[in-house]
């Protein structure tokens, strides 16, 4: 027997609808599955509902948390980058209106002014006058641009038009990334002139690479036209394409998410920087951001799972258990009622036999006595005696009385109980004396007959003759089934400390299974046209329920029959309900 | 000695009758009461050897006649035979002092041997 099939509850092996001698209250494997899947609703459903609300709410904390990080750094660091641009231009605004045009025109008062901007501010590559047709007019710095036309150029046209300039980074012919800030200064009469100044980027980038960013963040500007102003780490090179779109316009901090075409998600914050083409870019990978979450996730779902085997457990076992019961219970109650029926039916047929015994005894006993007379008279007169015929007639009325005597006998006997003398006897004495009666019989039939007693199997304690009744109704019916030659065994067994099993088998022709319900069936005989009275079985059904044992049979059409007799070694008090269970 | 005297006690008339014939013929005495009253009047009258007594009659039963023979005339010899005894009759009956105990229908010459060995 496996796992599987001793933990499998009894009751799953039983039809819903009890047929036969046992019927069932209720259908227990639909009990079992609607309290299982009522209790697992009721109780599975609110904890996953809270769990999928918990999920939620701190899901979409953590990704306002993420949001607002990335916003507060999208905002300090615009502020820093202006602040750093303003502060330039500021200086640039300065050294314009605090020198006369002459002033800065001279090319040794240019060079200090580049000399203390760099040693101020550093990152001034040159400076330049430019005149208002374009021309650089002085120059101071390491190319040689004096002279230089920027009249057609668009920045020109911007600082004219804006009175202030500031470039997208750019290589130019210097081939080193910078970006250009310029400045005008109005004079009379609608004439001016340009103060522009180059920068490197280093300082810029110093600004930005400083920052430290978790989520494997990167921060760099981009232009409008998607371009890559400052070093990024993972979203291109310096003047290359970003591959992340350019956001729509916004005066404020703004935090968006971005998908690649890897699918992978990023968190976006950013800023347009005013006054410049810059947008200051702040890009974090959702995946490494959420990283926290997901451990919280697989806690949270993990402890869910968990949770949901348990509770599930719990339930099927309890349920299990508790429908076990019930159906064990229940069938109980079936057995002590159908108990309790055919101790009925049995009283009903005693009372009914015994009427008609005693009804039917005195004029038996009559016609007994007269044809004994009439046997006495052809007897002692001698005038008959020699007739064979006559003599004959007699003796067949006087034959068939004695046999309605025995049935009567029998039913009086069937009808009441008769008093109890129990007596200690050896099981195997009493097998043996109750062959004895049907030796002849069985050698003259040549049944083979094959008796197991275990050595010193103990004594038990019952009514020598009821037993003998028993076990003489049983072979009694076996050899009816069995044909010449066929084999007959009794073995008798310990079942446990209470009870023996007496099992008698025969090679007999069996008994079809819609019979074995009535076999012990008052009045149900097979043998009614050899003397039956189908009283055999049903007494000795009763005997062994007085006993305090039971009885089952076993049978298998052409193959043979088996009857199990569980006995109790001591009788039990008569007041007390028989507990034998022969399942 | 004359023969072996007989009562049979039975309200069955046709039973007793032909049971009175069978056992003189088998050389004994009987003499027949049909009911238990009148069988305690002929043993005042006449003593019988044995006498065979059914336990189910109307009127006075079988075994008050049993206690009454046993108090007033204890060495007559009594037999039961009844169509309706069980086991338990048999005891309470044999506690009375009876000698022997048959059921109807009954063998006639177990029933003649039994009587033949109580006197």
């Amino acid at each position: 027997m496996s796992i599987v099939e001793k933990l499998k509850p009894v009751f799953l092996e039983y039809p819903a609808t009890g047929e036969g001698r046992y019927k069932y209250t209720f259908n227990y494997r639909k009990i079992w599955q609607m309290v299982i899947m009522l209790t697992a609703a009721v109780t599975l459903i609110p904890l996953i509902i809270i769990t999928c609300i918990d999920y939620n709410v701190t899901q979409r904390s953590i990704e306002s948390e993420i949001s607002l990080r990335a916003r507060r750094t999208a905002s300090n660091t615009k502020r820093a980058i202006s602040f750093f641009l303003s502060e330039r231009k500021a200086a640039l605004d300065f050294i314009i209106h605090d020198n006369a045009r002459k002033a800065l025109t001279d090319m040794d008062r240019l060079s200090t002014i580049l000399k203390n901007l760099q040693a101020g501010f550093g990152g001034f590559m040159d400076i330049g006058v430019i005149n208002d047709h374009g021309i650089q007019v002085a120059y101071s710095g390491t190319h040689n641009l004096g002279g230089k036309d920027y009249s057609d150029q668009a920045w020109f046209n911007k600082v004219v038009a804006r009175g202030v300039y500031i470039s997208e980074v750019f290589l130019g012919f210097r081939n080193k990334p910078h970006l250009v800030i310029a400045v005008k200064s109005q004079l009379d009469q609608g004439a001016f002139y340009v103060l522009r100044a180059t920068i490197d980027t280093d300082q810029f980038n110093e600004i930005l690479s400083s920052l430290e960013l978790n989520g494997k963040g990167d921060v760099f500007l981009i232009n409008r036209n998607q371009v890559i102003q400052t070093p990024s780490r993972h979203h291109g090179d310096v003047l290359s394409l970003v591959d992340i779109p350019v956001p729509e316009y916004s005066d404020r901090t703004r935090v968006k998410v971005f998908q690649d075409q890897k699918m992978e998600q990023y968190v976006v914050g950013y800023a347009y920087i005013p006054d410049t083409d810059f947008i200051l870019m702040i890009v974090k990978q959702k995946a490494a951001l959420m990283k926290s979450w997901y451990a919280t996730r697989s806690n949270l779902i993990g402890f869910l799972l968990i949770s949901i085997t348990v509770i599930l457990g719990v339930i099927v076992f309890v349920t299990t258990y508790l429908v076990n019961q019930m159906f064990f219970s229940d069938r109980k109650r079936a057995k002590a009622m159908h108990r309790i029926e055919y101790d009925n039916k049995l009283a009903t047929v005693g009372r009914l036999a015994a009427g008609v015994a005693h009804e039917i005894n005195n004029p038996l006993a009559i016609i007994n006595e007269k044809a004994g007379l009439i046997k006495d008279i052809f007897v002692f007169r001698e005038k008959y005696s020699a007739d064979d015929k006559l003599m004959g007639l007699v003796d067949s009325v006087i034959s068939s009385v004695a046999r309605c005597g025995t049935i009567t006998k029998r039913l009086l006997n069937f009808a009441r109980h008769m008093d109890e003398s129990f007596q200690v006897v050896e099981i195997g004495t009493v097998i043996r004396e109750v062959l004895g009666f049907l030796g002849k019989e069985a050698e003259y039939r040549s049944i083979e007959i094959s008796v197991e007693v275990p050595n010193s199997f103990p004594k038990i304690e019952c009514d020598r003759g009821k037993l003998q009744q028993v076990l003489l109704n049983i072979v009694n019916n076996a050899f009816f089934a069995i044909e010449s030659e066929g084999k007959l065994s009794i073995q008798v067994k310990q079942r446990d400390e209470k009870y023996l099993t007496v099992t008698i088998s025969d090679s007999g022709c069996g008994i079809p299974e819609k019979e074995l319900e009535l076999i012990f069936e008052p009045f149900f005989t097979k043998k009614s046209d050899q003397g039956g009275t189908g009283l055999g079985l049903s007494i000795t059904y009763q005997l062994v329920e007085e006993a305090g044992g039971c009885i089952k049979v076993k049978s298998e059409v052409g193959v043979g029959t088996s009857f199990i007799v569980n006995l109790p070694f001591k009788p039990k008090p008569r007041k007390e309900a028989n507990t034998c269970e022969s399942f | 000695m004359g023969a072996t005297t007989v009562l049979l006690v039975d309200d069955e008339k046709e039973f007793v009758d032909t049971l009175a014939e069978r056992i003189s013929i088998r050389s004994l005495c009987p003499h027949v009461a049909y009911s238990g009253e009148q069988a305690l009047e002929m043993i005042d009258a006449t003593v019988p050897d044995v006498m065979v007594l059914d336990l189910k009659m109307p009127g006075m039963g079988g075994t008050d006649v049993l206690a009454r023979v046993k108090v007033s005339h204890p060495e007559i010899s009594i037999i039961i035979l009844t169509g309706h005894g069980d086991a338990k009759d048999r005891i309470l009956v044999e506690g009375m002092g009876a000698s022997g105990y048959f059921q109807k229908p009954v063998d006639i010459d177990r029933l003649v041997a039994k009587i033949q060995a109580l006197v």
